[in-house]
Parts: C-alpha cells; structure tokens; sequence
C-alpha cells in the first residue's frame, strides 16, 4: 500500500507557523504566558489567544488569528457576482440573512436597480433579515450566560432560535445558510401561511423574553459578574471602528439602519436602543447584552409591521415574480463601491471594483464586524482579572467565520 | 460636498496635494499621493468641518503586472456630520511597496493594514506590530496578488491538488486495502 505523507510533523512547527509575541526566556519570574484556544468552547470558534498574566492579573492579551482563513477574497475573484452569495452566507453564518441582504443591496447598486425592485421583495428581505437578527443575537446572549456560568439560558434560547431556523428552512430550504437573497430579487416567494407562522412566533416569543430578562438579566449573580466589567467608552469605541450592539451599548445612538436608511427601513417604525450603565458604568459586558436583548424587542416590532404590510398593502398575488428583476448577467459599469448595512455584530462593508469587462469583481472585500470588534480585546483586558477575559470576549460576540473569512 | 472637503484640505495644507476627484465612485473619492497621506489624515481627522472620526475599512488592491501599481484604498466615516470619503493611495508594485500607517490617528488601522500587508505585502510604515494576521507567519508569498501562485506543499500537505489524481489515489488505497482484507 502506497504511504502517502499528508503532514510532516516538526517539533517547531506551531512555533513558526504563529510564534508567540512572548518568549518564555524574556519574562520576569511573575510573569507567566498562557494559551487560551484555539481548541477551545469559550473561544467562540477556532481563536487562540495568548495571554501574559501576572498570578489572575492580565497584563496583555494577543489574539493569533487566521485558523478559520478561507480566502473568501480570493474566491470571489474566480466566481461570477451571483455565485459568491453562497460564499457570503458562510462569513457570518448565524447571521447569514443579513449579509445576503448587504451583498445583493451593494451590487444591485453597482447595476442601479436599487430602485426598481418590488415593494414586497423588499419587505420579504427585511423580514426574514430581522429573523435571523434575533437567531443571531439569541446565540450570542446565550452563549454569553454559558461562558459565565448561567446554564439555562443556553437551552430556553436555542429552542427558540430552532424556531426560527426551521422557519427560515421553510422559507428558503436551509437551516443557516440560506442562498435565499438574490441579486435583484428572491430566491422565492415566502410560502403560504408564512404570515401567520411569523405573528404566531411574536405572540410565542414575547413572553418568553421577559422570562429570558429575569432569569438572566436581572440576576443577581449575572449583574455582579458583568457591570463595570470590560468598559469601553464611546470615544475609544470609534476610534477603534466597533460598531453595532458594542457600540450602541458605549451609548452612541448609531444603527445603519436608520443612519443610512437603506432598504425599506425609513418606513418602519423602530428605535435603537442604547447603553445606559444602569447596572455598573456605561458600556459594560451588561450593557451589551442588555442592548441585544432589547434590540430582539425592536426587531419583532419590525417583523409585526413587515407582516402586516405582506398581508395588506403587498399581497401576494399570482402576478408576483420574486425572480423578475433577476438580471440574467451581472455586468456592472467600472467603479469603486463601498456598501455597508448593519448585520447582528456591526457594520458589514462590502468594497467592490468592477473593471466594466467581466462578470466577476476585480476585487471584492468584506469589512467583517467581528474583525474589527475583535480588535479591541488586548485593550479591554488589560488590567483585569483572567476569568473577566472570558466575560469580556464573551460579550463582543465574535463569529470566527467572519473574522478570518 | 467633494468640493468643499477639497477646498478645506487646501486651505489648510496647500494646493497641491490631491491629485484627482472622482465623482462617479461611491462614495465620492479622491486620490492622493502616499507621500502626502498622512498629513491629510490628520486634517481628516481634526478639522471641525470635515471630523471623519471613525476609519471603517482599508483595501488593498493589485492592479496586475502589467499596471506596475497596487492601490490602498480607505473609507473614512463622519459620524455628526453624516457623510462618507474614500481615499485612495497608488503604490509601486514590488517588495519595497510603502504607505504610512495610520495607526497613530485610528487604533482600528493596526489590524485592517496587517491585513492589507498581509495579502499584498504592502508595508505600513511606523506600524506597531507589522506581522502577518491570516495566513501562516512562516507562508511564502501574498496570495491576494493577481500573479500570485500557490506553493506546491505546505509541511508535506498538498496545497494545489488535481481533483483527478486524488481520487485516482483514494480509489488505489481502497483496493489495496481491500485485497489487504482478503
């Protein structure tokens, strides 16, 4: 039998591949380097983070990132416009709606036909959108309540979060990733009964978050073990380029869905909720989750008036061709384009260049959220204990899919 | 509004430091030169009519050999004044391509140019920690070069693989391990 080597095992070979900024042999006698993943659940995915502590005190943090690194990028730039959807859906992948919903907005921008889509496609995608906004952010809070010890959350949310996906597995045919947004449409229309199924769902979930709020929120133990933990002020925020809950939770009234008004969210009505340091100091790990879990709040208010609207003013009808302004090839004139729209994490820019010649991007960049927010963990650790690193990394809500792309 | 940020920067830096306006991109775009980056960063980022306080993304871009350039490509944000820049870098395309990092002014610069040094091997002067962030410390080459080709192995794994051959291989290893059985 041919032996065939798959893997040339060295010694040194994690050493070169990601050396540790900090060598053994240059600390001081209190100092000590521990690593912290890649292999780990609290990491939230393949992260490894290499952490200088001083006995429990962290005295800084590197990330070493790059285990999940799929070249998204340089997909993209062997693959038609239609066919990188797909690719996109595996970026955030508990968000994937949204980033559909960002991706086909940018290029149906680079073609000009942001305006002559139907109303009811619109409204579809903002529906299904903010669905998968409340998935996502149900995994993140529950995750959280698991990293620190809160046990039950965990499972109340990801039967709810089921919910949801078996509905968007109705709506489109998957569970995450969905390939449901296309460029210039839908993939298809929402099935018969949809409707219903989404107000029976709010009806569901309303109850269900105030119990989520008591047995998380306002616990006792939670608050003392997230207030005045990880504080980012609004200012280093910016500086930083967080955006999304993080950044709304420093107290910045700042969502691109109401700063850039994309899609039909200028006639929904909704506010953004915002950090108030109720329980500790402003822009806390409390801060955060209390700004996700209010934000599911504002998000079945959406779902409520995108239902209403389907039902209403946008029936369906035989007529309704979700597929009718599908272009059959994706062309666009040569340009530089920044397109960005707000996913459960933050802001997802896309950067596309079109050279006018070919159906493929030049170049096509994703600005991950996660990326940018993850870089802000060496500067929030600092000073604190170890088990607040967890708490802290924990409340960033990282996707690794989205961070090494 | 182009414009008026233009005639802002001139005012306060002098008149030949933009080299091109360009409309048609979205959003508006203007081209300078590497040399002159970092100072009109720093008004970007201080004069009270323009404040484009958060830097929200850093492309880089490879035009391909025969352009001899790479391009790095910045999209500013101005949270109270509500409105986009794109500002755009042309470097020389070799090993010694360099642009000023602008990490001293936004902290998120430092990963987004690792990144971009990462990919393309354009280097960011006065960066603080000029490492790579994605790919291996120890991988050769910047794969996001258009003629960027990919090493045969990495530590005896096959990067490139002929579908074929594999297939041929895996169906050559069951058999024998078949007539093994037998």
């Amino acid at each position: 039998m041919s032996t065939k080597i798959q893997y040339q095992f060295k010694k040194d070979n994690l050493t070169n591949s990601a050396p540790n900024k900090y060598k053994v042999d240059e600390l001081r006698s209190e100092e000590l380097v521990i690593n912290l993943g890649p292999q780990h659940p609290s990491t939230h995915g393949v992260l490894r983070l290499e952490v200088l502590l001083e006995g429990e005190i962290v005295k800084d943090v590197v990330p070493h990132i790059g285990y999940l690194h799929r070249c998204f990028e340089k997909h993209t730039e062997s693959l038609p416009y239609n066919q990188i959807i797909p690719y996109v859906d595996r970026l955030d992948y508990l968000g994937a709606m949204n980033s559909e919903h960002a991706y086909a907005m940018g290029v149906e921008k680079m073609l000009g036909i942001t305006d002559q889509l139907p109303k009811r496609v619109e409204y579809i995608r903002v529906l299904v959108a903010e669905l998968n906004r409340i998935a996502s952010h149900f995994v993140a809070i529950g995750t959280y309540g698991m990293d620190i010890g809160a046990l039950t959350p965990f499972f109340w949310l990801i039967r709810d979060r089921e919910h949801i996906l078996r509905m968007l597995e109705w709506v489109s045919g998957a569970r995450m990733l969905y390939n449901y947004i296309w460029v210039g449409g839908l993939f298809y229309d929402v099935p018969v009964g949809f409707e219903q199924r989404c107000t029976e769902f709010v009806a569901y979930l309303k109850p269900k978050l105030e119990e989520l709020n008591s047995v998380l929120l306002q616990n006792k133990i939670f608050i003392e073990r997230t207030a005045n933990v990880g504080v980012l002020p609004m200012d280093l925020a910016i500086n930083y380029g967080i955006t999304g809950p993080m950044l709304r939770a420093s107290g910045l009234r700042y969502d691109l869905r109401k700063v850039d008004g994309y899609s039909v969210y200028p006639e929904l009505d909704f506010d953004i909720p915002i950090g108030t340091g109720e329980k500790g100091q402003l822009g806390d790990c409390w801060d955060r989750n209390q700004v996700r879990v209010q934000e599911i709040h504002e998000s079945l208010k959406i779902i409520e008036q995108c239902v209403e609207k389907l039902t209403k003013e946008h029936k369906r009808t035989k007529e309704f061709d979700p597929q009718a302004f599908v272009p059959k090839k994706i062309r666009p004139k040569a340009g530089d384009f920044y397109v960005r729209a707000e996913n459960p994490k933050g802001e997802l820019g896309f950067f596309f260049r079109a050279d006018g010649k070919s159906d493929k991007p030049f170049r096509c960049k994703a600005r991950g959220p996660s990326f940018v927010n993850l870089s802000i963990i060496p500067e929030l650790a600092k000073g604190g204990m170890i088990a607040d690193l967890i708490a802290i990394l924990g409340s960033i809500d990282i996707v690794l899919g989205e961070v090494d792309r | 509004m182009l414009e008026e940020i233009q005639n802002i920067l001139k005012s306060a830096l002098g008149d030949d430091l933009i080299i091109k306006l360009d409309e048609s991109s979205s959003p508006p775009t203007i081209v300078v030169l590497k040399e002159n980056l970092l100072a009109i960063a720093h008004q970007l980022y201080k004069h009270e009519q323009l404040y484009f306080d958060m830097l929200s993304c850093i492309t880089g871009i490879d035009n391909g050999a025969e352009s001899e350039t790479m391009e790095v490509v910045y999209n500013f944000y101005s949270i109270p004044f509500e409105r986009s820049l794109m500002i755009k870098v042309m470097v020389e395309r070799d090993e010694k391509a360099e642009v000023p990092s602008l990490t001293e002014i936004w902290k998120t610069a430092n990963w987004q140019e690792r990144e971009v040094y990462d990919l393309f091997g354009i280097h960011f002067n006065n960066h603080p920690d000029m490492r790579r962030i994605l790919m291996p410390e120890d991988w050769k080459g910047h794969p996001l070069r258009k003629d960027y080709q990919d090493p045969e192995k990495y530590r005896g794994m096959n990067v490139t693989y002929d579908r074929d051959e594999e297939s041929q291989t895996f169906e050559k290893n069951t058999i024998n391990t078949k007539s093994e059985i037998n």
